[in-house]
């Protein structure tokens, strides 16, 4: 008893640090947020997957003994004692009881008539018994059936455990500690997989994952465990026919389902089904879910602008999610592993975050990693967003998975394309057109007041500041501005060199237009406006730490369903038990034992002893309640 | 002797009903049978036994506890006429009067926050100035509190589906909704007990929690516009949750309940309000019913979410921060009636169990929607 109480608390406590720390991440997450030494620590403790360490199994087994053990031992006791009318209590005992009364009847044979009648109108069933003074002893009791509840509450607890260890990964964990299975850590082909580390179709539970692109089928699925996995092979091959997402008119998913086909050698032909959340098939004892959803490969065709050449042109690149593309030769390639397209995105624009969510339209996640192997991941969006009114193509960016993402924000030109900016940042950076934009700027500038001199050495300076610009945007123009100007001037020299940088940016405007062909109109605060936020992006490219910019142009989207597999036999044992489990609490709660003695002795005296055993306040009004009422019965006439 | 016996002789429930319990019954399947033979032909199996059932269910409720024969009634009236006033239109909220002011489901729930206030208060005062008359005010305001609250939740139902057909549910989806149903149950269990002991003296302790509960309400409505109707995500969209969570809540407002009542002990106790509040084995007995009522709920509120988790997640155990929190809960009062059924132990360790048990129990509410992620992501804050 004891010791089940001191099992169930440390499980309790168990139970809270499995809810406290994350279960079943990735283990490098966990070596990065508690550094190797607690990671080596806390992976011997099992702290990773509590649920499923060896010691919580072991306590829960010991439970499931000790409780046992606890039935065994007690329930004759119990049964005795539902049984027993205890007709044996003696008039002395009796007399000790704290609940009794005693009358005095007329004739002692009308009494006990009388006294049976009340006790069976109340539910009680007695035993009469003759004691040697020659009086008689009634026994009664009802509601004997409480001690039922404990012997159903033990039972279901043990049931429960039984049926949960059974569906749990004992066999699994067995077959492990024996040798006989090992979890595959490598990555590898499931085909690859050796036989040690598979799991045969006569495997008795499991709760194992599967991800079928649509069109493709399998009849494998893969158990995660700890830091690999195991394959769990199926008695039928199941195919993805469609995958779908319906939506809410506010955007929100209102239905995830997945039109499957069960090809089975067993079935005259396959069988078509289709499941959803909340709607598992179950076939074969295996019970087929709609768990989650992944791209299945879409097909990607992008537009690559380089950001630091002259060039304003697009190159053209068609990939699809979980394909590679190498851009770049040399120590220079860089390679893209694109992760992840997403066509829908509810996101809160408005400034305040007050505003309403809605869809954005698609996305892409992908991986610039370079020769060496670090990555940056990105997240682009394919159409233009509106921010602050205005419209953005914007791609986050970092270079930790812990970090925040980091957001460009290039401003949309008047056709929504992101070509404008592409023009005029083709234009700044060209080393070859400074010149001409200093020429041109600095005509506007002093018109053809100023003498030769002067006009060249501004033209000069304008140069060079369009070169530093070039080279690393406001960035590298705070640090000319350092070298050059004393302390006190600075902030003076910062403006004048902004006004100067902004002023040429249009010139470069005018004329990345101009070479395009076509013509510029008047200048109003619109475009003014697209200048700014064109200079602020050109001057955040030095950060974006890719040296081209992938915008998605079309796409053909493929979908994959996340089924989940499971077998578990031990389920009707634990609801089984569970019902056990109500029955034995609202017996134990709601059935009250009493026991009522009735000694009529041949003096004419009756006594009325009554226990329960629980002492409460319920037994303290019955009491008092049959008390009077016996009075009643046993002193009229 | 026999008018004796038959005079004291406990009658067996039908005898005992009066033409008022018939009539209610009457009424309560007149309008099943109505509202078969309306919708008859939309409803599957399961929601057709639900109707017989809540039929057959609820009058027996009132049969037991005859204040429901007015209280389910008094809902279904005004939630209709509510639903009349809407003309299918759900913009009239704002502009019809009655629904502006009184019975749009915002302002129903606006007005159960207020009653019940004002209903806290009148206890309080009436346990101070031992006024018999303020405590039957308080009782009366708590019963209005709880008739507008079910109006609002019943209206709310309906207005959902006036976004849009397919949006419409059960308004016990999200955290503003069952934090009303919390407000509701657990005020209807303490008015059980209330008459059930003639206890007026502990309204204003469990009217402490509930209000608790009514502040979140107002902070949920006014700082996060937590009261606007929202489509239900998909793992939602199943007929267990209409059993799953009215079960849990009814453990979890017992549970509170037990912890208010615990409270009143422990002051008692110490003599503070001694001679006001109802005897310590009153209150401990209160106690003792309310955690036992509260446990049975919950062990059966668990299971159906187990039968839920298995066809919705897969498993019916995956060791879900919110599964494992509700077995700790159910550990701790398990060990809570052990202890007192078997053990025998009684008094003022066991009220200080119950308050901390609203701790626990309270963690497993909000405290993992809060701090943990898991499945039950339903009701972040």
């Amino acid at each position: 008893m004891r010791f089940a109480v001191s099992l169930l608390t440390v499980l309790g406590i168990a139970s809270i640090i499995g809810t406290v720390l994350k279960q079943n991440e990735p283990y490098p997450n966990y070596v990065i947020k508690f550094g190797q030494f607690w990671f080596d620590l806390f992976e011997k403790l099992g702290l990773y997957d509590v649920y499923h360490s060896v010691w919580f199994l072991v306590i829960l087994v010991f439970l499931v003994l000790s409780t046992s053990l606890c039935i065994y031992r007690n329930s004759p006791l119990m049964l005795r004692e539902l049984r027993a009318y205890r007709e044996g209590a003696t008039e002395k005992s009796l007399r000790a009881f704290s609940h009794r009364a005693s009358y005095t009847v007329a004739a002692s044979a009308e009494a006990r008539a009388r006294i049976v009648q009340f006790l069976t109108q109340r539910g009680f069933r007695f035993k009469p018994v003759q004691q040697a003074d020659g009086s008689e002893l009634i026994a009664a009791k009802a509601g004997s059936y409480q001690r039922l509840g404990y012997i159903l509450t033990h039972t279901a607890i043990v049931v429960i455990c039984v049926g949960g260890l059974i569906d749990g990964n004992v066999p699994f964990k067995l077959q492990e500690l024996l040798g006989y299975k090992k979890v595959e850590t490598l990555d590898i082909p499931e085909n690859e997989v050796p036989a040690i580390s598979r799991l045969s179709v006569r495997n008795l539970s499991f709760r194992a994952n599967m991800t079928l692109p649509e069109g493709a089928s399998s009849n494998v699925s893969f158990m995660r465990i700890r830091d690999g996995y195991l394959v769990q092979e199926l008695p039928f091959r199941i195919q993805l026919k469609q995958f779908r997402i319906e939506h809410y008119a506010t955007g929100q998913p209102k239905s995830f389902e997945s039109d499957l086909l069960i090809i089975d050698p067993d079935l005259k032909e396959p069988l078509a089904h289709t499941i959803s959340v909340n709607h598992p098939l179950i076939y074969k004892g295996i019970a087929i879910y709609q768990s989650d959803f992944q791209d299945g490969g879409t097909k990607l065709d992008l537009n690559a602008y380089g950001l630091f050449g002259a060039k304003d042109q697009p190159i053209k690149v068609q990939s699809n999610i979980f394909k590679n593309v190498t851009l770049g030769e040399g120590e220079q390639a860089l390679k893209v592993e694109f992760n992840d397209f997403r066509l829908f995105n509810i996101l809160n624009l408005s400034p305040d975050g007050k505003g309403k969510p809605h869809n954005v339209g698609p996305n892409i996640t992908y991986k610039v990693r370079d020769t060496q192997g670090q990555a940056r991941e990105y997240v682009s969006y394919m159409q233009p967003l509106q921010l602050d009114g205005r419209r953005y193509f914007v791609t986050g960016m970092r270079a930790t998975p812990q970090d925040e993402l980091k957001y460009l924000r290039i401003p949309a030109d008047d056709d929504f394309s992101l070509q404008g900016f592409m023009r005029l940042r083709a234009t700044m950076f060209d080393p070859a057109l400074h010149e001409e934009i200093a020429r041109r700027y600095t005509q506007d500038a002093m018109g053809d007041k100023a003498d030769a001199e002067m006009r060249n050495k501004f033209q000069a300076s304008v140069v060079q500041l369009l070169q530093g610009f070039d080279a690393g945007g406001y960035t590298r123009v705070a640090r000319m501005i350092e070298e050059a100007v004393p302390e006190p001037q600075r902030e003076k020299a910062a403006q004048t060199y902004l006004k100067i940088i902004s002023g040429a940016t249009l010139e470069a405007y005018k004329l990345g237009r101009e070479r395009a062909g076509l013509k510029t109109g008047e200048l109003d605060t619109n475009t003014q406006i697209f200048l700014q936020d064109s200079l602020n992006a050109m001057s955040d490219l030095f950060f974006y730490g890719a040296p081209f910019y992938l915008q998605l142009d079309e796409f053909q989207q493929r979908q994959a369903s996340g089924l989940q597999l499971t077998r578990s036999p031990g389920k009707n044992l634990v609801y089984g038990g569970s019902v056990l489990l109500v029955l034995g609490i609202f017996a134990m709660i709601y059935i009250r034992e009493r026991r009522i003695w009735m000694l009529i002795k041949p003096t004419n005296e009756v006594l009325f002893t009554m226990s329960a055993n629980r002492k409460n306040r319920d037994l303290d009004m019955e009491f008092e309640q049959y008390r009077e009422q016996l009075r009643r019965l046993l002193q009229s006439e | 002797m026999n008018t004796i016996l038959f005079e004291d002789h406990p009658q067996p429930l039908l005898k005992r009903l009066r033409w008022q319990d018939w009539l209610y019954a009457i009424l309560l399947c007149a309008g099943a049978l109505f509202a078969y033979q309306q919708y008859g032909a939309y409803m599957d199996a399961y929601e057709k036994t639900f109707l017989i059932g809540a039929a057959l269910g609820f009058s027996y409720l009132g049969w037991q506890w005859k204040p429901m024969r007015l209280l389910i009634p008094g809902i279904a009236i005004i939630s209709l006429f509510a639903i009349q006033l809407y003309q299918a239109d759900l913009a009239r909220a704002e502009h019809a009067f009655l629904l502006k002011f009184l019975i749009s489901s915002q302002s129903a729930i606006m007005w159960m926050n207020v009653l019940f206030v004002l209903a806290m208060l009148t206890y309080w005062f009436a346990l101070f100035r031992r006024s018999e008359f303020s405590g039957k005010v308080a009782t009366s305001l708590t019963w209005s509190a709880v008739l507008m609250g079910f109006v609002g939740l019943m209206v709310r139902w309906y207005e959902s589906y006036l976004i849009a057909p397919d949006v419409g549910h059960i308004p016990i989806s999200n955290l503003y909704e069952v934090f009303v149903l919390f407000c509701l149950i657990t005020a209807l269990l303490y008015l059980y007990y209330e008459r059930r002991y003639e206890t007026r003296q502990l309204g204003g302790f469990v009217l402490l929690v509930i209000n608790a509960a009514v502040g979140f309400i107002l902070w949920y409505t006014f700082d996060r516009q937590a009261n606007a109707i929202q489509p239900l995500v998909p793992a939602l969209q199943s007929y267990w949750m209409k059993i799953h969570v009215p079960a849990n809540f009814i453990g979890y407002g017992a549970f509170s309940l037990a912890a208010m009542v615990g409270s009143a002990y422990l002051l008692a106790e110490r003599g503070i309000l001694a001679s006001r509040l109802p005897k310590l084995e009153v209150l401990d007995d209160v106690m003792y019913k309310a955690i036992a009522v509260g446990f049975a709920f919950f062990t059966i509120a668990t299971i159906l979410g187990a039968m839920w988790a298995a066809e919705a997640w897969g498993g019916y155990w995956s060791w879900d921060p919110k599964e494992t929190w509700a077995l700790i809960v159910w550990l701790n009062y398990a060990a809570w009636l052990h202890l007192r059924l078997v053990k025998g132990l009684r008094g003022s360790m066991l009220a200080w169990w119950a308050l901390v048990g609203l701790l626990v129990t309270s963690f497993a509410f909000l405290g993992v929607n809060m701090f943990l992620s898991g499945l039950h992501s339903y009701g972040t804050l």
